[in-house]
């Protein structure tokens, strides 16, 4: 089952693993082109570990799962990624 | 406005409890003392996570509820979901001195601080009430006169969580109306919205589009689409409209 949230629930996880304020990056889809930030994407939480997705198209932006001692990240639904430095 | 540092990535720190006060049935307001200040802005979230004496662990996001002027404590109000892991145990088998495990603060997407001013639309959907509440608690922390709006439905005026504070707070604040909807159950001669939210009532609470409002829309998914696709219908800016969806993360 999944429950779909929205991208401000992924980012604990995203968060531990990137030094950055990840809600408000910004990714374009590689599917439709459309950038939005990471907060205001859809993202899906199961068991297996977090799916956020494109809110235009619902391409898979970024797969992430924590195994023990590992994160697993696939981002291949990200065509750029736009990290403010500046919060 | 103030800079900020880059956030760095966040750690797990453990918080005390130094109170809990039971809101509604089924929520409960949990009071942590942080071994040191988060630095979090009204609208965040934390991690909590538990773990069980075989080394399973569960975590889910909570908002803040109290505002940073409040720091190094922060509230947590937390909803009982009877077939979650992690809130029937939050509201009610943690007591007062239990420590807690917790990081953030999480998200600056869904925020508001009161120099971005507004007016201010806050739309809340159950306990999506919970960081509008950091944001209202904030705006009166600061003495802001901030024209702001709160749409609150709730099922019966006995589930409207922070009820007491909500009136107190009309009264003693400038610029401040809030708006109930009480979708199940409404008390005798109640004359309020007694329906779901719907772009009508979005249409009569809204501000004027010519004020370019900012909208905060936090509670379950089907709520805050409605909520949200009715401001977007209305004339709303997207730009000017934060969601947060509230609900169970991870499997029950």
């Amino acid at each position: 089952m999944e429950n779909k949230l929205d991208g401000n629930a992924a980012a604990g996880i995203l968060q531990a693993i990137f030094p950055f304020e990840m809600t408000l990056v910004q990714a374009t889809c590689a599917g439709c082109g459309t950038t939005n930030a990471i907060g205001a994407t859809a993202a899906y939480m199961h068991g297996m570990g977090t799916i956020v997705r494109c809110p235009v198209c619902d391409t898979a932006l970024i797969r992430v799962a924590q195994t023990k001692g590992r994160y697993w990240l696939d981002m291949r639904g990200v065509r750029v990624l736009q990290i403010s430095t500046e919060a | 406005m103030e800079r900020r540092t880059v956030p760095g990535r966040l750690t797990w720190q453990l918080g005390e409890v130094v109170a809990t006060q039971a809101e509604t049935a089924r929520t409960k307001s949990i009071r942590l003392s942080l071994p040191t200040r988060m630095g979090h802005r009204a609208g965040q979230h934390v991690d909590v996570r538990l773990t069980a004496q075989d080394g399973y662990q569960a975590e889910r996001s909570y908002s803040i509820a109290s505002p940073p002027e409040e720091e190094p404590r922060v509230t947590l109000t937390v909803e009982r979901l009877d077939d979650g892991e992690v809130s029937p145990y939050l509201t009610g088998e943690l007591r007062v001195g239990d420590k807690l495990e917790l990081r953030g603060p999480i998200g600056g997407y869904f925020v508001w601080e009161a120099q971005m001013g507004g007016p201010l639309l806050l739309v809340a959907g159950g306990s999506g009430i919970v960081p509008l509440m950091a944001m209202l608690r904030h705006r009166t922390a600061v003495g802001s006169t901030v024209a702001t709006r709160l749409l609150y439905s709730s099922r019966s005026s006995e589930d409207v969580i922070y009820r007491d504070e909500l009136d107190r707070l009309v009264k003693s604040s400038t610029m401040l109306e809030i708006v109930h909807t009480l979708t199940r159950v409404q008390p005798p001669g109640w004359t309020g919205y007694h329906r779901r939210i719907d772009t009508d009532m979005l249409r009569e609470v809204a501000w004027p589009l010519d004020q370019h409002p900012l909208a905060f829309i936090c509670g379950p998914t089907p709520f805050v689409e409605t909520a949200a696709t009715g401001l977007v219908t209305l004339g709303h800016e997207p730009a000017r409209i934060k969601t947060e969806r509230f609900g169970p993360t991870g499997e029950a």
